[in-house]
């Protein structure tokens, strides 16, 4: 093996990482309230990237355009991905939790509703072809939604070009882009969650949900909070997906999220910081393994590495619970 | 800090009752945890709910915070029905408990549990939270020894002291406390029931639970019996505490 091979396998094992940490926040910050795992948080990442690919279709994004203007689109796209995803974690959170938490139906209930949303979001993008002819727009919006069940790509403006090379190995600008876009969004919600008045709230509630209660705290406020930050986070993760991988489609949460989800449980869930370690974690254990075992490997080796893990650490790397990590 | 004999001041006088509780029926399931509980808190006064283990008091404070639902019976807070109020909703119209045993955040440190007690007041911005969280530094000085403390790390007694700090912080018209001498050596109990003392003579009316039934008489002017979830005594805190049943019943061996 090369260096420069290497270098590839860590570099981008970082970056896919820190889209699974992104993408893991969902999980950790509503399992953190709830003791819950929310299912259709990986419908909410597949909406988000349908979003960013639709809005760079209707803006006429195409490689060539300058690099300002290739700029805004992607900040446009980012920030569509993140309205929509937060949209529908708080439409799943009203629809699929909020309704049962309230008549104090048991936890399983509320796990196979959340199941039950996860297949509905999923399958009315995969029919969304069906449904555009429902209503008679199917020619109108005919590039948004032929081929329904096929991958859809990306249209990124951005030109992925050679900064500079380690050892032979050209590092691109998207790989940095993506990691540092996906670093900055985890401290950022570290630090909302640590230091706004929120974010204590949201704390609270995970420590100590009757505590928080006699303090003033409005649970289901705080519920719906982490659904929506989760949602924003899982929406940003989608956009640089896209921007690291091209392509998405209907069913491109499923393993995706179970990916997040294992790198959640691997750091600790409920812990954000577990969240951005397990990711990364998982991310490079995936790229290595495939170095070593060949890739069609690397689930196999990723979620070894996983109960390999839990067995030493049944809590995760950082153990869990949002509030306890310490500063 | 003034010192516990002037705390308790002779001359303060008691108002019309703060807490009104009426008929108060509570079930887990099928299981009623209290019956037809009534008892009034007077305004600046201290009352206390003494009674055995499982007699029913926590549920009683827990129904009055809102975090257990009525089956029957209602809850007056002057003079205004609260029996529906959502227990995020009461901290602001003057009631707050400090829980019984750790329900402090443990993962959060003395200061900012202190902070969470004042998370709903309106004066947030102003310098009126740290000239609290200084008051409270004085009534608990073991506090501000341990401020930067992760609330989790502390010995039971110190967690107390956090839970009843945190509520003050709150500005509570009404102050709920559930067994804050629970678990505290003899000595750290006479320290409690004189913060008691002084943070009523500071003007807030105290509702308080105890099983250490003798120092809960001395320190309440007004006192309620509890037994497997009903009321079946009332009197004064002086009366009931010279009462050879109750001292039979409830005060054998007691500090
Ligand atoms: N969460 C609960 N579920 C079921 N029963 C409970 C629960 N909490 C308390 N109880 C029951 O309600 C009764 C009163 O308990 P509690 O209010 O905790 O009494 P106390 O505070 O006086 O010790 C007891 O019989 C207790 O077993
Ligand atoms: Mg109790």
């Amino acid at each position: 093996m090369s260096l420069a091979t290497f270098l590839d396998l860590t570099l981008s094992g970082l970056v896919v990482g820190a889209i699974y940490a992104l993408f893991a926040l969902g999980y950790t910050l509503v399992y953190g309230v709830l003791r819950l795992i929310n299912f259709a948080h990986s419908e909410v990442f597949m909406w988000g990237s349908f979003a960013a690919v639709w809005l760079m279709m209707a803006m006429g994004a195409r490689s060539g355009m300058s690099i300002p203007a290739a700029i805004g689109f992607l900040l446009l796209a980012l920030i569509a991905a993140m309205a929509v995803s937060g949209a529908i974690a708080l439409v799943v959170e009203k629809v699929a939790y909020s309704r049962l938490r309230h008549k104090n139906a048991p936890p399983l209930v509320a796990l196979i509703s959340a199941i039950g949303a996860s297949f509905v979001l999923a399958e009315i993008m995969g029919l969304r072809d069906k449904i555009a002819g429902w209503v008679g727009l199917d020619g109108v919006l005919a590039p948004y939604v032929a081929r329904a069940r096929d991958t859809t790509s990306f249209p990124n403006p951005l030109p992925n070009v050679t900064l500079f090379e380690v050892a032979d190995f050209p590092v691109r600008s998207n790989q940095l882009i993506v990691l540092f876009a996906a670093l900055i969004m985890m401290v950022a919600l570290d630090q909302f969650v640590r230091r706004s008045r929120l974010g204590r709230g949201v704390r609270a509630v995970s420590q100590d949900p009757e505590a928080a209660a006699l303090m003033g705290i409005n649970r289901d406020r705080v519920i719906q909070l982490t659904f929506l930050l989760g949602g924003l986070m899982a929406g940003a993760a989608a956009l640089l997906y896209l921007m690291h991988i091209g392509v998405t489609r209907f069913n491109v949460g499923f393993i995706l999220g179970i990916k997040a989800f294992t790198a959640a449980v691997l750091g600790g869930i409920g812990n954000i910081r577990g969240a951005l370690l397990g990711g990364l974690t998982l991310g490079l254990a995936e790229n290595y393994g495939s170095l070593i075992f060949g890739t069609e490997w690397k689930d196999v080796v990723a979620f070894c590495l996983l109960i390999v893990v839990l067995l030493f650490r049944p809590t995760g790397l950082l153990g869990e619970s949002l509030g306890k990590a310490r500063a | 800090m003034t010192s516990p004999e002037t705390s308790t001041a002779p001359e303060r006088t008691l108002g019309e009752p703060l807490l009104v509780v009426e008929g108060l029926c509570v079930n887990y399931g099928r299981i009623e945890a209290i019956r037809n509980v009534g008892f009034q808190v007077p305004e600046r006064g201290i009352a206390t709910l003494i009674g055995a283990n499982g007699a029913g008091k926590t549920t009683t404070l827990k129904t009055i915070s809102g975090l257990r639902p009525v089956r029957a019976g209602r809850i007056l807070f002057e003079g205004e029905d609260i029996t529906k109020v959502p227990s995020h909703k009461l901290v602001q119209r003057g009631i707050c408990q400090s829980p019984e045993g750790r329900g402090v955040f443990p993962g959060m440190t003395v200061e900012e549990n202190l902070d969470m007690g004042a998370y709903s007041r309106k004066d947030r911005r102003t310098g009126a939270i740290r000239e609290d969280r200084d008051r409270v530094f004085t009534l608990f000085p073991r506090l501000l020894e341990r401020r930067s403390q992760f609330a989790g790390t502390m010995s039971g007694g110190e967690q107390q002291m956090l839970a009843i700090g945190r509520a003050l912080m709150s500005r509570p018209k009404l102050i709920l406390l559930d067994e804050p001498s629970m678990g505290l050596a003899p000595k750290l109990i006479q320290q409690i029931f004189t913060i008691i003392r002084e943070i009523n003579a500071q003007g807030t009316t105290v509702l308080l639970v105890e099983q250490n039934a003798m120092q809960a008489l001395r320190t309440a002017d007004v006192a309620y019996v509890l037994e497997t979830g009903e009321v079946v005594r009332e009197g004064t805190g002086a009366a009931l505490a010279e009462d050879d049943s109750i001292k039979a019943a409830y005060l054998g061996g007691d500090v």
